[in-house]
């Protein structure tokens, strides 16, 4: 237990000194102070012409985002759907299905990286690199343009636009993602992942079997994957497969990967908005949500299936469905980190967990992946959920509310309050009617309320964009494999648009100074009554459901009762 | 807080609470209802209901009995929300039936030939308009708004305000207009008809707190969206509720459902929203201030700067002639005898109280006149008045940068002496010349209102900075603005000044407010965001301003703030009681649903409620009572004592979001004790 809690400080220990200085280096690339590659940055733009160099109003940057990631999709679900014809494809693999396609190119353009597929068994190496690989680097870099145009709209003085989406794609990309993946990629490959173009290789195993091991340009896949909250392993087990995380050390990277960029955005906006505190307020707001779920979580797989108290001791918890070689505490860590960044990866099968760590994985998702969420739009949704809080508050203190000296009023509520809608809609509409439909009953591997909570964390982790899978639920079918996508559209879109549309319209408002008059946003009343508000609505919205799923499991188990 | 003409209405007067209930029922009608999203929604549902019991009972089905209250229950929420509403519009109703009783059907006079005053001819009041020219005499009431144009007279204008003490109307100046239903105690005035029938200031008055014609304000309609957008989230909660329910091969009666999906809903925000609206204007209305809109109420309680002016705000109006101060050489008497001459025929206070001073201390008679002298009065942008005597010479008095430039040489340090002295003791030095050579210096003292300096700690404590705006020079406003502590000054005001200076705030980004009632101040009332024209000043201050102070004093601003704040307040902290109400019902339904599929879901009742039954009907009777229950907090606000936004956040949330999180166990608890008892469920 102490060398778990060990761990686990180290692990947040080195996560925040990473993030500080990430978050200052982001700034200064989004404020166009970072030059070193300005070159390349210059070549690639040049053909937009002046497209990539004026400021963009919102609606411009949006469409710009729209376009880009439209383009992205076609071009993905046509490689996906033609790969046996195109080149890197050692092991002969097969065309995907149009269904398929579609998810998979939907997963990968909205950042959720949702995989209805097992990667060794369906992908070309061609796919892999030039389909997701590019996709995981754009995708990222997509939600940290909306990041950036958001805080300067926050930011905004009486201006009408909120950047150029082209060059804050570009620079995300360049500055940012590729010479951190680069780095990242090179560390793997030094702790043994593969980076080959080899398909796999023959090995004769003791007992004298001859078995296939499939390999790939796995290193610099799984760098952008964890640093880009992607989270699409190369392998269908995704982390859990050794070539992915072959070491102690590894598993450490891997986890500081997933939240390096999330956490330091909170940094870079607070430092982009003009006052480090607005950032240190949203981190601390994050931090304590991400603790909070790391604690419940841990508490929850301390504890053993009492159902086989007689096989188990104790004292090593629950071990089911856990990443042996490091312990359960590395598990959970990792539970809880790709749940609440939207990323998605997984080193355990969450399937296995206990009814209520779970519930906490599916909470985190649930929340609306703002709890660091994914690059970019974790701070964004976060900011909507800052929006809503401001106005309570505001009215409270009996003045129009303000964030950041700007009145918050009609038109900001309105988009804020339609965003609330999207995860009611993407998991309780969507998979109500999977189960209305039939499709859902036939596509769990469990009976009972795990196999409700199975369905529920699928739509949960499409619409949150997270995509780690519960395991023991089929997506590859045309039913789920096109709700799913719409899901992942609605999740990605729903958020990004509305806060792009409130940006644009803060960015015009004058700046009220603060007085006495105004409570501040960055104290720890605030912060307080942030999380509860987050809480409460993600409560009052998935209670009943947590209450029928992974809950009503729970109190089963403690009585004996399966399904 | 001033006189007002009605009389206090209690919170549970039968009078008002009769008609509201009846009145409830009367907004059932889907017209109105479908302005309020919750309510309308919780009306659907009941209907809704209303059939499936209906249905249930003809089929003899085993549901009835419990959905059958359900359903009642479900209805007395909307009927709840309705009544809320009737209440505060019968307050409202009942000013505005004061109001209208004063309303004239006197027959006005109308000028046949405006010049002379001798023709008129008898009009119906409802014919008037504007332009049109009448006369009022001793004993009229005058019939509608207006511009004296010929005239002085004293009105009585307690049918508005309920200040019995008369006022003085004159043309010219700014006191130049009138309100109708105010009366005539003396003297007879010519007025231009000025409002048209149906929008005079008492028929403002009566749409404003009848709530007839209430828009909703911008804060309002933001609410209202949020509140629409969290009933559609339970609606997607509650639609697909059913389907998870079969997956765990339970069925949900569809009457338990309509009971989640209300209880869940802000109904008692919703239900209470237009109250508190209505009631705010009502709070305002006492106060004796009609607004010309609700924005302007709200931007009241936004308001970061305060411009207020010295004169009868900070300190008692008029500014009394304390000392004659002769420059070296000159006799106390010639100064005297200077200030008395230029005095004379000047009006004003200041005026008058350097006349009866020299009277008193050298026993100056008022017959010496010199008849045929030219009076020259005073300017705001010359700043100086005085007298030209027949015999040629010319006196003068005024500010001291004034006066010094009609001088033909400065007499320098001494008079400077004389001059800073006086200033930074608080008092206004009126230089006084004769023939373009200084003699001295006229100390008036300004008294500071007592009990101004608390009002202001109390503006600063709620982040309001006060501006004081006088004529002054900066030494005398420096002194006085440090006694009665407010934050800045602009001394040597000239309307351009004044104007510029709101301009320079509100390119800051600030929300300024000030009072005026000069038709020099209108542009400055149109220009700031909060303009409050006195009601005795002229229509052109009156038409600029949003909202007008019946009792014409310019303390009322602060009056006003604290009305808008408590608005903002009342609705903010009774959404977070709502909001926050849910936690305990779900804790109260969720069990009561699901305990058949997994019995061991009764962990989460935590109440240890009853039964199933008794445990969703205690919900929904608790979520229609606490309407009932928070009526008077709707009606009264919530209490509001000026602090920082920090400490308010703290207090609210403790009260209102802790206290909504924990209220409703205790409630339904004890309702569910009362339903086992009866045995209703």
């Amino acid at each position: 237990m102490t060398s778990d809690l060990v761990q686990a400080a180290l692990y947040f220990g080195l996560l925040i000194a990473m993030a500080i200085p990430i978050g200052r280096y982001m700034a200064s690339v989004f404020a166009g102070q970072a030059q070193f590659l300005a070159p390349i940055e210059r070549v690639i733009l040049a053909p937009a012409g002046t497209i990539a160099r004026l400021d963009q109003r919102w609606t411009a940057y949006a469409l710009a985002l729209l376009a880009f990631n439209a383009a992205g999709f076609l071009l993905l679900f046509l490689i996906l759907r033609f790969q046996h014809l195109l080149p890197f494809n050692p092991a002969g693999m097969e065309p995907l299905s149009g269904h398929l396609a579609f998810n998979t190119a939907i997963s990968f353009v909205t950042n959720t990286n949702w995989q209805s597929y097992g990667g060794e068994t369906t992908m070309s190496h061609f796919s892999q690199m030039a389909g997701l690989t590019t996709q995981n680097f754009v995708s990222a870099a997509s939600g940290m343009a909306v990041a950036a145009a958001v805080a300067r709209g926050f930011a905004g003085r009486q201006v009408k636009t909120l950047g150029n989406f082209w060059q804050d794609l570009v620079r995300s990309t360049l500055y940012i993602l590729l010479p951190m993946s680069l780095v990242l990629a090179l560390v793997f490959v030094a702790l043994g992942v593969p980076q080959t173009l080899q398909a796999s290789v023959d090995a004769t195993t003791l007992e004298g079997a001859k078995q296939t091991i499939a390999l790939g340009p796995v290193a610099s896949q799984i760098a952008i994957k964890q640093l880009g909250t992607n989270g699409g392993g190369f392998f269908n087990v995704n982390s859990a497969h050794p070539f992915e995380n072959p070491t102690a050390l590894a598993n450490l990277f891997s986890m500081l990967a997933i939240l390096a960029i999330p956490v330091a955005f909170c940094f870079t906006y607070g430092r982009m908005v003009g006052d480090r505190r607005q950032g240190y307020a949203l981190f601390a707001a994050m931090g304590i949500m991400l603790l909070v779920a790391f604690a419940a979580l841990y508490a929850a797989e301390r504890i053993p299936n009492p159902l086989h108290s007689a096989l188990i001791d104790p004292a090593t918890g629950n071990m089911e469905g856990k990443e042996v070689r490091f312990g359960l505490v590395n598990s959970v860590l990792w539970a809880v980190s790709t749940t609440a960044a939207s990323n998605g990866s997984v080193n355990a099968m969450h399937d296995s967990f206990t009814p209520l760590g779970g519930l906490i994985a599916m909470l985190n998702i649930q929340l609306g992946e703002i709890v660091y969420g994914g690059v970019g739009v974790g701070l964004t949704g976060m900011l909507l959920f800052v929006i809503l809080t401001v106005f309570l508050a505001g009215l409270m203190v009996g003045r129009t509310p303000e964030y950041l000296g700007k009145k918050i009023e009609a038109r900001e509520v309105k988009l804020a309050a339609l965003t609330l809608l999207v995860m009611p809609l993407g998991v309780l509409v969507l998979a109500a009617l999977a189960i209305a439909t039939g499709t859902a009953q036939t596509s769990v591997q469990d009976a009972g309320p795990h196999g409700l909570s199975e369905v529920l964390y699928a739509y949960s982790s499409a619409t949150g964009n997270n995509g780690s899978a519960f395991a023991g639920f089929n997506a590859n079918t045309v039913w789920h494999n096109t709700c799913l996508g719409l899901a992942m559209l609605l999740g990605r879109f729903g958020y990004i648009i509305p806060i792009l549309a409130i940006a644009g319209s803060l960015a015009g408002k004058k700046i009220t100074p603060a007085s006495a008059g105004t409570f501040p946003t960055h104290g720890p009343v605030f912060v307080t009554l942030l999380v509860v508000t987050i809480l409460i609505v993600g409560a009052l919205t998935f209670l009943p459901v947590l209450a029928l799923g992974p809950i009503a499991e729970h109190v089963s188990m403690l009585v004996g009762r399966t399904f | 807080m001033s006189k007002t003409v009605t009389a206090e209405i209690g919170l549970f007067s039968p009078a008002i609470l009769k008609p509201a209930a009846w009145q409830a029922f009367r907004k059932l009608d889907p017209r109105g209802l479908v302005r309020n999203p919750v309510i309308f929604s919780t009306a659907v549902v009941s209907l809704l209901s209303t059939i499936l019991v209906v249905r249930e009972g003809l089929a003899g089905g085993p549901t009835f009995w419990i959905g059958l209250q359900i359903t009642i229950w479900l209805w007395f929420t909307v009927l709840f929300a309705n009544f809320a509403e009737a209440v505060a519009e019968g307050r409202g109703k009942a000013r505005a039936d004061a109001f209208r009783a004063t309303k004239s059907s006197v027959r006005a006079k109308l000028l046949l030939n405006p010049p002379q005053r001798i023709l008129h001819e008898f009009q119906d009041v409802e014919l008037l308009n504007p332009g049109d020219v009448i006369l009022v005499e001793v004993g009229d009431v005058i019939p509608t708004d207006g511009e004296v144009i010929d005239g002085i007279a004293s009105i009585d204008e307690s049918a508005i305000t309920g200040e019995s003490a008369p006022v003085i109307r004159e043309s010219g100046g700014d006191r130049s207009s009138v309100t109708g239903s105010t009366r005539v105690v003396s003297d007879w005035l010519v007025v231009r008809v000025t409002a048209r029938q149906g929008e005079t200031f008492l028929d403002r008055m009566i749409a404003l707190v009848e709530g007839a014609k209430r828009q909703k304000t911008p804060n309002e309609i933001a609410l209202d969206i949020l509140l629409a957008g969290l009933t559609l989230v339970f609606l997607f909660v509650v639609v697909t509720l059913p389907f998870f329910a079969s997956w765990s091969g339970t069925t949900i009666p569809v009457i338990y459902l309509a009971a989640l999906f209300i209880t869940l809903i802000p109904t008692t925000i919703g239900g209470l929203l237009s109250a508190i609206g209505i009631a705010g204007m009502d709070r305002l209305v006492k106060a004796n201030v009609i607004a010309k809109s609700g924005r302007a109420v709200e931007a009241a309680g936004d308001i970061d700067v305060l411009l207020l002016d010295k004169t009868g705000t900070i300190t008692f109006g008029n500014r009394m002639a304390d000392a004659f101060e002769p420059l070296p050489g000159i006799h106390e008497v010639m100064l005297a005898e200077a200030a008395f001459l230029a005095s004379l025929a000047d009006d004003t206070p200041e005026g008058k109280s350097i006349v009866s001073l020299a009277m008193k201390k050298f026993g100056f008679a008022e017959g010496e006149t010199c008849t045929n002298a030219t009076f020259i009065p005073f300017t705001a942008q010359t700043r100086i008045s005085g007298v030209d005597l027949v015999e040629g010479s010319s006196i003068r008095k005024g500010a001291s940068d004034a006066i010094l430039r009609t001088l033909n040489n400065d007499p320098g340090a001494p008079l400077d002496a004389i001059v800073r002295r006086i200033a930074s003791s608080g008092g206004t030095p009126l230089v006084v010349a004769k023939d373009g050579e200084a003699l001295g210096v006229v100390h008036l003292k300004d008294i500071v209102k007592p009990a101004i300096r608390e009002r202001f700690a109390e503006l600063r404590r709620m982040g309001i900075r006060t501006v004081m705006i006088t004529g002054d020079n900066p030494l005398t406003a420096a002194a006085i603005a440090a006694e009665a502590g407010v934050d800045d000054f602009l001394a040597e005001a000239t309307p351009e000044k004044k104007l510029e200076l709101i301009r320079k705030e509100q390119a800051e980004g600030k929300l300024v407010a000030m009072c005026g009632d000069g038709s020099n101040d209108a542009p400055a009332l149109a220009q700031a965001d909060v303009g409050v024209a006195m009601n005795s000043g002229t229509p052109a201050a009156k038409e600029a301003g949003n909202l007008i102070d019946l009792d014409s004093d310019p303390t009322k601003l602060i009056e006003i703030v604290l009305v808008g704040k408590q608005l903002l307040i009342s609705r903010g902290a009774l959404t977070t009681f709502s909001i926050a109400n849910d936690v305990a019902k779900y804790f109260a339904i969720l069990p009561a649903l699901f305990v058949a599929a997994y019995p061991g879901l009764g962990v989460l009742d935590v109440m240890g409620l009853g039964t199933p039954q008794s445990a969703i009907l205690s919900a929904i009777i608790f979520n229609a009572l606490v309407i009932i229950a928070l009526i008077p907090i709707a009606l009264k606000g919530v209490s509001y004592t000026p602090a920082s936004a920090s400490a308010l956040l703290s207090r609210n949330l403790l009260v209102y979001g802790l206290g909504g999180l924990v209220a409703p166990f205790i409630g339904i608890k004890l309702i569910d004790i009362i339903v086992d008892f009866l045995g209703l469920a």
